[in-house]
């Protein structure tokens, strides 16, 4: 039944409860409401609302610093999606039905990343380039921090990300639709490209978005192993915050939550659609 | 009844061994090269870290790697640096105790609306928590900023600016805003999977309202606040963007200062040394959540696991 819960509890108290919700929820909320709303303020003075309009957002794009940074993200995390769920998912499909030499170790392993610090992996990473770029200058080429020692990084904790995300999917899965699949004469490759690449998709789906989330939202990670020229949006803006406040930073974080909560939005609409399909083929 | 392109899986054991061996070699194929990657990228960058941490800083600011020595962890012992590690525990576990007490009721109410309403304002938890993290926190400078609009409104009543930013109580605020969701949603999770029929029972032999709540409620989502407490404890500890945004002097925790050994000052031997630290705390946490967790998972419900606890944990999308 989807009545309301009989937890036992009195009147007022239940009353006290409700209200503490929405105090909570406005907690949520208030902040980047407020945000958003002064970041459509004319005033240049962060404090005084001076009327409706869009120059910040202007100003924002206009600048070719942003607009670099923009680019830089969106290439990173791209790139560090599409690599990380190809290699997370492979990870997670080795590890939920497979017996092999050093499996125990990277089941240990691949946790890691998640658990430890945003600061302890930058400064591992920037040490580990570091070296490597030493070892590799030995050689003759001659390699600096840049984009691609971001996306190298950012793979390095999506990797980990995505292969916990597809291996709940897998935890739930019904092994005995492969099992029918085999009955009925598919090859493996026939089975794992109609019946079980399919049931996990939602999965893999979930731990993409995942993994791009991440790497948009990474400030720490990305500070120390970006070189000149390959700043992201939030290290742009997180060295901006450190100057000081402006209206214009108020119109790019907009931006970015804008993006960000579109990402979430399309991807529990996929989600709805994807479940209400799957509740109608039950039916037939 | 054989399938023609499966191996002979049932004519004898060296079938069965081929097959065997063939899957073992097929799980390898699947899972190297994640493995590979991991160990460049990760494995090593681990070892290399806990290497610098027994080198030497020259003069000059570089790293010499001659002569192993334990010098840093020495340093740590330095009052200055036990005391900025003492802050750091210190407000993470302030953060986490907030946490729990803003969260727990919140949790509280939310898993127990009807089910409509509930997948509702799950969403409305997670939309906050899936926004980039950067800018809540600048939401929160920008709120509280001395010429911000929360101190223009108190300005405007009458109670004068207020000076909040740079002090402890702004990046505790900071934290528990950055971090509540990571409580939340494990609580939810176990006050979801509650049997209310036993609070039902406590209240029939004749238990009080809250004397119910902490005999019965509180110990069967026990699981919750612990994996909660944990979740909030280690981000909390290790932070770097709050302290740096909204703290001050005052404020300098060992996240920071990490990231100053490899910035300002350059000394990475120290700063590994720290690293290393912190990422042996972190795993003692995890661990220790992991038995305490599975612990309480057996011993509280048995018949409450597997496919129900699957059913019970929000959306993939909402898994954080």
């Amino acid at each position: 039944m989807t009545g309301t819960v009989e937890t036992g509890l009195g009147q007022r108290t239940r009353r006290l409860l409700a209200a503490w919700a929405w105090v909570v929820f406005a907690f949520l909320y208030v902040p980047i409401v407020v945000l958003v709303v002064f970041s459509f303020n004319a005033s240049a003075r962060v404090n005084i609302w001076g009327g409706f309009s869009l120059a910040w957002y202007g100003e924002a794009l206009s600048n070719e610093v942003i607009t670099s940074a923009i680019r830089v993200s969106l290439i990173v995390a791209a790139v560090s999606t599409a690599v990380s769920v190809v290699l997370g998912t492979a990870v997670a499909l080795a590890l939920d039905r497979y017996r092999f030499k050093g499996r125990r170790a990277l089941d240990g392993t691949i946790y890691l990343p998640i658990v430890i610090p945003d600061i302890t992996m930058a400064v591992m990473l920037l040490v580990f380039f570091a070296e490597a770029f030493k070892f590799i200058d030995s050689f003759g080429p001659r390699f600096t921090l840049g984009i691609s020692t971001v996306a190298l990084s950012h793979i390095a904790f999506n990797i980990s990300f995505v292969c916990v995300v597809v291996r709940a999917r897998l935890d739930q899965f019904d092994r005995t639709l492969e099992e029918a699949a085999r009955d009925l004469y598919a090859t493996g490759w026939q089975t794992f490209r109609r019946v079980t690449l399919p049931l996990i998709m939602p999965g893999i789906a979930a731990g993409g978005l995942l993994a791009l989330t991440l790497s948009l939202d990474d400030v720490v990670i990305s500070a120390f192993v970006a070189g000149p020229g390959s700043t992201t949006l939030p290290v742009y803006v997180f060295s901006s915050i450190r100057r000081g406040v402006t209206p214009e930073l108020n119109a790019i974080s907009t931006l970015m939550l804008t993006a960000s909560i579109t990402l979430v939005l399309g991807a529990l609409a996929l989600q709805r659609r994807r479940a209400s399909a799957s509740q109608q083929t039950q039916v037939l | 009844m054989q399938p023609a392109n499966r191996p002979p899986a049932s004519t004898g054991a060296s079938g069965e061994e081929a097959a065997e061996v063939a899957k073992r070699r097929q799980g390898m194929l699947l899972a190297s090269p994640g493995s590979l990657y991991l160990l460049i990228f990760f494995v090593v960058p681990l070892a290399l870290i806990s290497v610098y941490s027994f080198a030497t800083r020259t003069s000059t600011g570089r790293t010499s790697l001659s002569g192993w020595n334990v010098e840093s962890y020495r340093a740590i012992g330095d009052d200055v640096i036990v005391g900025i590690i003492g802050r750091s525990a210190w407000l993470a576990t302030l953060t986490t105790a907030l946490c729990l007490a803003v969260g727990y009721p919140f949790a509280y109410y939310i898993a127990t609306r009807p089910r409509h309403l509930r997948a509702v304002l799950l969403v409305l938890v997670m939309i906050p928590f899936w926004t980039n993290g950067l800018v809540r926190v600048f939401a929160i400078r920008f709120l509280l900023g001395s010429n911000g609009p929360a101190s223009a409104l108190s300005e405007s009543m009458g109670f004068g600016t207020f000076r909040i930013l740079f002090t402890p109580t702004a990046v505790t605020i900071g934290m528990v805003y950055s971090f509540l969701t990571l409580m939340v949603l494990p609580l939810y999770v176990a006050l979801e999977r509650m049997d209310w029929s036993l609070t039902e029972a406590a209240r029939d032999l004749y238990a009080s309202g809250s004397k119910a709540f902490w005999k019965v409620t509180l110990p069967l989502t026990k699981s919750g606040i612990v994996a909660g407490s944990v979740l909030v404890f280690v981000p909390s500890f290790g932070s770097y963007v709050v302290p740096d945004i909204l703290g001050g002097a005052k404020t300098l925790l060992v996240g920071s200062y990490i990231a100053r050994q490899f910035r300002d000052a350059r000394n990475y031997p120290l700063g590994a040394a720290l690293s290393v630290l912190l990422i042996v705390a972190m795993l003692v946490a995890v661990a220790l959540n992991q038995r305490s967790g599975s612990g309480a998972d057996s011993g509280d419900r048995p018949r409450r696991r597997g496919r129900g606890r699957a059913h019970a944990e929000p959306e993939p999308v909402a898994a954080p």
